[in-house]
């Protein structure tokens, strides 16, 4: 059993957000027990401010801020805001969308538990947060480049790692990895897009 | 971009600055106070904290990343890494995420197991922390007395899935296999003899003056603060703020179960220790529960459908649908619809969350795991301004930490 609001109660909840955002949430979608808000990227702070001090469900904890890419899309990423009312007993996940090096305005005058969490997304997908006290990065490497949780990002990187007994410190190379392979385990006769092998031989018949 | 403007800082001892009395400590990364690998810089003005900036990344592992390759079956273990000190309640919340988009309903004995597990999972912890705070503030006996009862819940691990730490035992769908009746027994039989260890432990440090000296009156947090800095668990609820998810937004089977939630006045060290200890007691209220209704209730731990489920063995020696079940479930995985939900657990730690999104193939699309230590140790920095150095590990203890799922 999962704890699980009704939908009606959701998208009335909503609505009523929507409403009262004076046109800073342009959407919301009601999706497997879960309320999602779809804001304007510039409007975010006024956006997170309004759902924190609502008059009936006041949204007093931001739980997490985290991201996703989708490489295929004009504004790559998804930023996501998960928040919580305590006295309301409610959930709603704000997103807003941000092209490659697009800054998105810092959470962190409204919820400042957003300071690592922006940290944790600049560091993995390269989004710079406006007005951010301290964007550093957080979780990779020091003297780290990339962003490793983009898409275009290989699953493997592009260094690794061994203390070197010769030159008596740790060295960087790039990284080999023989062992690993891309499986694809997907049904082939259940959508997926490529040749099977030998497949061609029938084509040409 | 920021990697030219912040290089590489340098790894000195101390470094003087322009007065005598401050300079900047290197605390860790390889400090057993640290619990596990945590470089802070500290800034100090003689011996009070003027700052504090933590490094951490040093166990980051990418999980999340390993996880957008591999099926959801095969990302279950990857939970168990996380916060190793309760690897099932982890499980427990990714499983969830799977069932909420599968839309899947576990069978009541898998549920009933699965509280069992979390609440084990529960005083695994609270073991662990307030034994090593203890010997972080100095009480060297109690980890010795605590690690044989964590020693004793970890057979009970190992007897119901085969492994002490990592577990992989929630599944999509309830739990891999059922319990024995003779583990139910002697997991009844451990509720009745810890509670005396609980006490004995509690006479050593709860109205010791030196215990008190260390963490009454430290690191104080207000309920706005524990707001504000997004506090979980048992953060929040040492500052008085009665939230706990097993009661608000219940999941399993826990709306059926007798148990308090134990509040702190104070919101310091202390009140968290006093609510730990507590949060035990009514672990083992909740496991005797558990264990009655085990004997209750028989049938099956995991849903039948075995597009989601494994066929038993058994049925696999007879049955080629089964065996071609197995050899699908194994190799492919199943798939979950297009579309994202966010699920949590109260871990011993605070709210654990998976935020999940799929993209209606057999692998997710993006996992973001919500820690909930990664807040807490975000707190770091204002908990200990004004305090003492030798307070930065009375509060690093009562923040619960575990770099298994701060770094990921």
């Amino acid at each position: 059993m999962i704890f699980a609001v009704a939908d009606d109660v959701l998208t009335s909840l909503g609505e009523r957000l929507q409403a009262n955002s004076q046109g800073a949430v342009h959407g919301f979608t009601v999706a497997f027990g879960d309320l999602t808000l779809h804001a304007d990227t510039s409007r975010i702070v006024q956006v997170l401010t309004a759902l924190r001090g609502d008059a009936e469900t006041p949204f007093q904890q931001m739980l997490d801020l985290t991201a996703v890419d989708y490489p295929e899309r004009p504004k790559r990423f998804d930023v996501v805001y998960i928040l919580l009312s305590m006295t309301a007993n409610r959930r709603v996940r704000v997103k807003v969308e941000a092209a490659e090096n697009e800054a998105v305005d810092t959470v962190t005058g409204v919820y400042p538990c957003a300071d690592w969490y922006e940290r944790e997304a600049f560091d993995m997908f390269g989004i710079p947060f406006d007005g951010h006290p301290d964007l550093r990065r957080i979780l990779t490497d020091y003297g780290f480049q990339g962003h490793p949780l983009r898409k275009d990002f290989p699953m493997t990187g592009y260094v690794e790692v061994r203390y070197d007994d010769e030159q008596k410190r740790v060295v960087y190379e790039p990284v080999k990895i023989t062992q690993f392979r891309a499986f694809d385990f997907l049904s082939p006769w259940e959508g997926a897009e490529y040749v099977l092998p030998g497949d061609e031989k029938a084509e040409a018949k | 971009m920021a990697d030219d403007a912040h290089p590489v800082p340098e790894m000195s001892e101390s470094v003087a600055t322009d007065s005598p009395r401050k300079f900047s400590l290197n605390f860790g990364p390889q400090h057993p106070a640290a619990h596990g690998v945590l470089r802070m810089v500290l800034e100090l003005d003689g011996e009070v904290i003027e700052r504090v900036d933590p490094h951490i990344g040093l166990l980051h592992r990418g999980t999340e990343k390993l996880m957008e390759a591999r099926t959801y079956l095969q990302n279950i273990p990857y939970f168990d890494r996380l916060d190793y000190v309760c690897p099932m309640n982890q499980e427990h919340a990714f499983c969830l995420a799977i069932e909420k988009l599968l839309d899947v309903e576990v069978p009541r004995r898998g549920s009933i197991i699965r509280v069992l597990y979390c609440e084990i999972g529960r005083i695994l912890n609270h073991i662990l922390n307030i034994t090593t705070q203890a010997m972080d503030v100095g009480a060297w006996t109690l980890p010795t007395w605590g690690f044989e009862e964590r020693e004793k819940l970890m057979v009970f691990y190992e007897r119901a899935c085969g492994a002490r730490l990592h577990s992989n035992y929630f599944r999509p769908g309830g739990v891999h296999q059922d319990l024995t009746p003779s583990l139910i027994d002697d997991i009844e039989a451990w509720c009745e003899t810890y509670p005396r260890r609980l006490e004995d432990m509690s006479g050593l440090i709860t109205d010791n003056r030196i215990f008190k000296q260390r963490n009454v009156n430290i690191g104080v947090v207000t309920r706005e603060e524990a707001f504000a800095w997004g506090f979980t668990g048992v953060m929040l609820r040492g500052s008085g703020v009665a939230w706990d998810l097993r009661r608000n937004q219940p999941y399993e089977i826990y709306n059926e179960l007798e148990f308090d939630i134990p509040l702190g006045v104070n919101g310091d060290c202390y009140d968290r220790y006093l609510c730990r200890m507590e949060e035990m007691r009514q672990s083992l209220r909740i496991m005797r529960q558990c264990c009655t209704l085990l004997r209750q209730t028989p049938g099956p731990v995991m849903v039948e459908d075995n597009k989601i489920a494994p066929p038993r063995r058994a049925e696999m020696k007879r049955s080629m649908e089964a065996m071609i079940h197995h050899f699908k479930l194994y190799t492919e995985g199943f798939r979950t619809p297009q579309g994202e939900v966010y699920a949590y657990v109260e871990a011993p730690k605070g709210e654990f969350g998976v935020y999940l999104v799929s993209d209606g193939t057999n692998k997710p699309y993006r996992c973001k795991v919500r820690a909930p230590s990664y807040p807490h140790l975000a707190a770091m920095d204002w908990m200990n301004r004004g305090h003492m150095l030798a307070d930065v590990a009375a509060v690093l203890g009562s923040l619960d930490i575990v770099f298994g799922e701060i770094d990921r």
